[in-house]
């Protein structure tokens, strides 16, 4: 199945997504990987509000490279979302809805999915020039000290994405193999 | 002897910096090629569609193939009748710098491991210095990512573990990656010498061209043998399920001591990036 969705996502707007369908998302996506998912559990540690509202929110594992004069950004593909597995339960519970990136989670971050009813979606990894076609819009909001891990607001549309964990306990890289591999045989 | 000054270096790097980042080389392309058309996966098919694609997106727009355009691993083969005029590693540092500030391409190093500061110009480079006969230079920059850096491992194993222990060592290392090194992967492997010179050997093994297998018939054959055992898997392109999970291995080799025998598998994805130029 093929669904457009446009954030701020629901939980009611994310039920119907299963492993192996596609998304075309569209709104409003923001960018945080290692450094930035650091400073953001600091910041809860000390109660203090994160750059961004993340109710509803959908948060992208990217560092693109420097966008060229008169481009919007550079190669934009995703980084490998296992890294950001110990700060991620804590951003679900608070409301984070969808996570894009890619490579395996952990356990934690699965169960997680499940109680908040949240995605996590996949990008082609490696295909940064591709992924880069569908952000319209780039601003930096937090921590320009990062460089390429700085917080970045980008506004997207029909972003191609597949989903990886849904709702409902699914899990692509299993379901997704184990397919293949019945299929063969 | 041969003179050749440190400006040429730096600005030979900083070519080959930008030109490995945006274009793939034409054996990793045409692996590319034959694994689409040989997939029978639907799913998998459309996902090494929007590989392809991709490339083309990169070359239009002048765009990184991928984001993460890596560490710069710098190879140079210094012919012995060669001197450099002036200093050759500040060179290829300069160059690195001028390369991924020019090329717009991501400044991806931290200057220390664990204090985690950018040093903002991609620097230092990570250089490998070899001598060889004759006056010539041979550069190659190898930027690697992280994504598939990060699942690389090594093992000292035993004698007695043989080629069955390295074989079940290099596939479960791959199983273990699974979806993490944006497959389809590239497999450099090192078997033997020491610690140290296992892992290098993995690199260098990446350098090899994928239609080019070993010398050794011997190993020419564990390498085919380790591709169709890979690719039976099913883990498949971004580890959505399919045939193509990897497109090539490469295995390099060397003495090592009668009590090691030493493994290193460094994985690469389908983005293995490498560019060369001779002075």
């Amino acid at each position: 199945m093929e669904y457009k969705l446009t954030t701020p996502l629901t939980r009611e707007m994310l039920a119907p997504l299963r492993a192996g369908d596609t998304v075309l998302l569209s709104g409003v996506v923001y960018t945080a990987r290692d450094a930035a998912h650091g400073r953001m559990a600091e910041l809860l540690d000390k109660g203090e509000a994160l750059p961004f509202d993340v109710k509803g929110a959908a948060v992208y594992y990217v560092g693109p490279t420097p966008e060229r004069p008169g481009t919007v950004i550079g190669a934009a593909g995703p980084t490998t979302a296992g890294r950001m597995d110990a700060y991620t339960p804590r951003l679900l519970d608070l409301g984070l809805a969808c996570m894009i990136g890619k490579g395996k989670r952990s356990e934690a971050v699965k169960e997680a999915v499940v109680r908040n009813g949240a995605v996590y979606l996949a990008a082609i990894g490696g295909a940064g020039a591709l992924m880069a076609g569908s952000v319209k819009q780039l601003d930096v909001i937090a921590w320009p000290d990062l460089g390429c891990e700085a917080v970045r607001r980008l506004v997207v549309e029909n972003m191609p994405l597949t989903v990886l964990l849904d709702p409902v306990g699914g899990d692509l890289y299993q379901s997704g193999p184990d397919a293949y591999l019945a299929a063969v045989k | 002897m041969k003179t050749i000054p440190a400006s040429r270096i730096a600005d030979t790097v900083a070519t080959l910096c930008i030109q490995a980042n945006t274009q793939l080389p034409a054996d990793v392309k045409a692996a590319l090629d034959a694994a689409q058309a040989a997939e029978p996966w639907p799913l998998a098919k459309t996902t090494l569609d929007l590989l392809q694609k991709n490339l083309v997106v990169a070359a239009e727009q002048n765009l990184p193939i991928c984001q993460d355009t890596g560490m710069a691993c710098v190879f140079i083969e210094l012919g012995q009748q060669v001197q450099i005029e002036g200093d050759l590693e500040q060179a290829v540092n300069e160059g690195v710098r001028r390369g991924y500030g020019e090329g717009y391409l991501r400044k991806s190093i931290t200057g220390d491991p664990l204090k985690r500061c950018n040093t903002d110009d991609n620097t230092p480079a990570f250089l490998s210095l070899h001598f060889v006969p004759g006056d010539e230079v041979k550069i190659t920059v190898a930027p690697k990512g992280a994504g598939s850096e990060n699942m690389s491992r090594l093992a000292m194993l035993k004698p007695a573990d043989g080629v069955e222990g390295v074989k079940n060592f290099i596939l479960d290392t791959v199983r273990q990656a699974g979806s993490n090194p944006c497959p389809p992967i590239v497999l450099g492997v090192g078997i033997g010498g020491s610690f140290d010179k296992c892992a290098y050997l993995a690199k260098k093994a990446l350098l090899r061209p994928l239609d080019e297998p070993n010398a050794d018939p011997y190993y020419a054959a564990l390498e085919r043998q380790l591709l169709n055992e890979i690719n039976a898997m099913g883990i498949g392109p971004q580890g959505f399920g399919g045939k193509t999970t990897c497109l090539g291995v490469s295995i390099e080799k060397m003495a090592t001591h009668v009590a090691c025998l030493p493994v290193a598998v460094n994985i690469s994805c389908h983005v293995t990036r490498r560019a060369s130029a001779k002075l």
